[in-house]
Formats: structure tokens, sequence, C-alpha cells
């Protein structure tokens, strides 16, 4: 699918967020975000893209803009997976992905089919009855996916999802990201700092500045679907890391005052 | 025969230590302290000996052990009359501890404005508090129950609180998102989370509540009201009958023991699945 071909879903107007300390996380945030977008923030620490992630959920609120959702949307159509699996411990597999469900008065006869299904989805299946300790990290952001997606949400928000993984797993949940947003069209926006996964999963890249945080410049990225190991290694995709590299150098750049490492 | 181990394993040297170390540990966690108890057993009989001790001084283990046998019907009466004390307060502490504990979760303003208070209950020692409860409440049972949940009902409280409020804050967002009421909010997250700190809470409540239990049986003996086994000590005490004294003692700090393993066992069977303190050490 090519990019920015689908109606609108939700417009970031003028978003500006100030903390109560006086920093500006977000200044002047201007996005468009469509049905069916696999959309990246990308962005150095401290360029505010979880910030925009929370407003997006509702969790936070702007201090300046507006959230311009196409058509009504309640919480309940918003999937969130956190950088942690964030799991409840004490509950086994099943029991973590029925959560959503049960939160919204569904026995667990009832939603045993639905998270049945999203545990398949996941690979998962066999595991209902494993807690979260006796999993890997993999697997519990597996569960963790299954958790956001098993309301079939119209959104699904990802906060570097995969930044703690080894880069085996990575790519093995990269792959797997992809296939189940093909098949279920559902708009993704992810966020990142890493240019690599970026380029690899979305058809749309967002590159932030910090300080104050603000969208540096937009990427289309323009390779077909379905993207597999083979596109990992093509020509097509170092190019494509290479122009959104060369624009995040100039978005690290372009930060004014002094220039810190790190944080 | 460790000659033949080794070749069927091929450990190093370092492993093999390792390995042996482990040994001697598994058994000198039991031998040891065993070993310990029975020399000081056998020592205290030796000094009562060498020294000709009178019995209404210190008693031989012997006759201790005689004691214990043959005035099993009153003490173990007069146990049972103290065990039930201990059991009724610690049940009131879980209760009121957990209860407190999760009003005080509900907000902020509630645990500010409360919390000092149950920080003086703690701190004022109970025998000073059981004069004015012998004043103000008559029943027997209320006023031990009283002064044993005063004891014991702190810790519990203290530690589920902090418990109810160490919720990982990504999971307190996921429930936001998902619209979770806050009785789903407590019951599905925060009374889940604060499991393991309210267990460390009871074990420590279980010992109290029988100290509690004890403390407010001497206290109220002493004026000739009590028939549990602390009035049993006094008893002895006054009549120089310190078999029955030493008896009493140790089925006192036997019934403790035994408080603190079931509640271990308990704390155990509930958290062995996801909690780290439960997890055997795997290296």
């Amino acid at each position: 699918m090519a990019s920015g071909e689908g109606p609108m879903l939700l417009a970031l107007r003028n978003v500006g967020k100030v903390f109560s300390n006086g920093v500006t996380a977000l200044s002047d945030v201007d996005l468009t975000i469509r049905e069916g977008d696999f959309l990246s923030l990308l962005g150095p620490s401290g360029c505010g893209k979880s910030t925009a992630l929370r407003l997006i959920a509702g969790l936070s609120t702007p201090t300046s803009g507006v959230l311009d959702w196409r058509g009504s949307i309640d919480r309940s159509n918003i999937g969130f997976v956190f950088q942690e699996p964030t799991l409840l411990p004490w509950a086994d597999v099943f029991d973590n992905v029925w959560l959503p469900l049960r939160l919204k008065g569904v026995s667990r006869a009832k939603a045993a089919p639905a998270v049945m299904e999203m545990l398949e989805r996941v690979h998962l299946t066999g595991f209902e009855n494993a807690v979260p300790r006796e999993l890997s990290g993999g697997m519990k952001m597996r569960v963790s996916i299954a958790r956001a997606m098993v309301t079939k949400p119209r959104i699904l928000l990802m906060d570097e999802p995969f930044a703690a993984l080894d880069e085996i797993t990575r790519f093995k949940l990269n792959n797997d990201l992809l296939e189940l947003w093909q098949d279920e069209r559902f708009t993704v926006v992810f966020v990142t700092h890493s240019v690599f996964e970026s380029v690899f999963l979305s058809n749309r890249v967002v590159v932030m500045a910090a300080r104050p945080g603000r969208v540096h410049a937009e990427l289309a990225i323009d390779a077909p679907y379905p993207r597999d190991e083979a596109f990992r290694t093509s020509p097509d995709y170092a190019a494509l890391c290479r122009e959104a590299s060369d624009v995040l150098v100039g978005a690290i750049n372009s930060t004014a005052g002094p220039h810190h490492d790190g944080q | 025969m460790t000659a033949s181990e080794e070749t069927v394993l091929k450990l190093d040297p370092e492993e093999a230590r390792r390995v042996r170390q482990e040994r001697l540990e598994r058994i000198g966690r039991w031998v040891l302290p065993l070993a310990i108890m029975i020399l000081a057993i056998w020592l205290w009989d030796r000094v009562c000996v060498w020294n000709e001790i009178p019995k209404y001084i210190l008693p031989r283990p012997g006759v201790v052990l005689q004691t214990l046998y043959d005035d099993a019907g009153l003490l173990f009466s007069s146990l049972l009359v103290t065990l039930r004390i201990t059991f009724l307060s610690l049940l009131l502490a879980v209760i009121g501890g957990v209860g407190l504990a999760v009003l005080f979760a509900q907000s902020k303003w509630v645990e500010m404005s409360f919390f000092p208070f149950a920080i003086v209950l703690q701190v004022t020692p109970i025998v000073a508090i059981f004069p004015l409860i012998n004043i103000y409440v008559d029943n027997q049972t209320v006023k031990l129950l009283l002064c044993a949940w005063i004891v014991a009902f702190f810790p519990i409280l203290s530690n589920t609180t902090l418990g109810l409020n160490s919720v990982d804050r990504n999971l307190r967002d996921l429930f936001k998102l998902n619209g979770a009421t806050r009785w789903q909010q407590l019951r599905y997250l925060r009374l889940p989370a604060a499991m393991p700190y309210f267990l460390g809470g009871l074990k420590i409540a279980g010992g109290l509540s029988l100290i509690g239990a004890v403390v407010a049986e001497f206290v109220a003996g002493a004026q000739g009201q009590s028939s549990g086994l602390a009035s049993r000590i006094i008893e002895a005490g006054y009549r120089l009958n310190a078999p029955r004294l030493f008896a009493a003692l140790i089925l006192i700090s036997l019934a403790g023991i035994l408080i603190f393993l079931v509640l271990s066992l308990v704390s155990h069977l509930i958290l062995r699945r996801w909690h780290e303190s439960a997890l055997k050490q795997e290296r």
C-alpha cells in the first residue's frame, strides 16, 4: 500500500505541551494521521515523541492546540503498547490478554474465543497458562501486543516497544507486527529512536527534533508491502535508511543551544 | 566413591568444590542448630547438677519436661485460651489493617489525615494503655482482644498501604486507558500488587498478636482476671514453681514458632508462582 491514501483519522493542530517544571515538551506540532497508516515518530531522546503518543492516547492533555479526531473515538478504540511489557505478574497469559475485555465486563467464557485468537496471531498458542516470569522478553512483548489488540482497536499506539529486546528477537517481532497490520488494517503510531526499525516498518516516518520537541520533517517510505527479510537486505532499504538517517542528523543539528549526548 | 562420581560427570575442581559446598550447607542448615540446641540443654542440665541449684530456682530440663507432661491438662487449656485471643486479634488486625489501608488508598488526603494517629497507637506502649482500657471496657475477652489488636494491626496497615501505592505507573495508565472503574482498579490491580507487602506484614503481625495477647493477659492476670498462659506464669512465679514457669514459657515460644511457620507457608503458597521472594534461586 502506498502512503497517504487513506482518509484522515486524526489531526494534531498546533499542539503544544508545557510541563509544570517549565519544560516545553512539544511546540506547534501539526500532524495528520490517516486511516491505515503505519506512522513512525523518529527522533532523539527529549524530542517529545512519547509525549505526543500520550496526548493521542488521552493520558495527557495538550497545553495548546487541538486533537481533531475524525468521527467519534473513545478510549476503547485505542490500543497502547508500552516500552516494557507491563504485564500483571500474578496473572497468567490468558488473564493478561483478557484484562481489557474483563474491564469492559466481558466474562471469561465470552472473551475466550477473542483471547485465543489473538494468542494465535502472536504465535503464543499453548502458553495460556504460563505466568510472565516464565516467558522470555520477546514472548512477554507478544502478550503485551495481544492484550492491546484484543479489543480490535482502530489505532495502535506503540512506545518504543522493542527497544529492550535483542536484535534477532526484534527482527522477528517486526515481521510479525507487519503481518498482523496487513491482515487487520488498523492504524499504527510507532515511537522509536531506530532509523532502521522505522524505515522497515512504516509507510510514513515523521522525524522530530528536540528542545523544544517539534516535527522536523516527514518522509514517505515508498516501498511495497509485504516487506520481509529480503527487503531488510535490499539496496532499496539501505538507500531509504541513508535518506532517513540524513534527515535525522539534520534534526539533531537543528537543536538550538549546546548539544548534549544521551539525555 | 568420589572417583566414580567424577568419572561419570567429569566436574572440574571448581564445580566439584561448589557441589560439595552446597551439600554441606544443606545438611548444616538442620544439623548445626539442632546440635547447638542439644549442647545448650545438656550444659543447662550440667550446670544444675554441678552447682547443686535447687529446682525452685533453676529446674533441670528433665524436670521441666516432666512438669509439661504432668500439668499438661492445665497448661494446654491455658494455651488454648491464649491462642484464641491471639487468632481472634490477628483476624481483627487483618480486617482492620487491610480495611484502613484500602480506605487510605482511596485518597491521599485520607491517608495524610489519619496515618499519624495509627503511628501514635503503635508507638504508645500497650502496657501503659491497658489501665485505661481496663476502666472503659468490662468484657474480659474484648479487653484482651483490643490490646492484642492495637499491637498487631499496625504492620499490616503500613505494609498494605505501601503495597497499594506501589503499583507500576504504566499499569495504572493501562487501566485508565481501558476505562477501569475505581473498584476494578482496586480489585484487579492494587490489591494483587499489595499482596506480597500484606503477607510480609502478616508474618510480623502473627508474632505481635501473640505478644500482645500475652502482655494483655499479664496485666489482666495480675488482677486475677485471666486464665491464659501468662497468668499461669505469674501464678507459678508467686509459688516459686519454676518448673511450671519454664514449661509455660516453652509452650508460648513453641506457639510463636508455629504461627510464624504457618504464616510463612501460607505466604509461600500464595506467591510461589510469580513473586521474586518466593522463587527458587537459580544460578
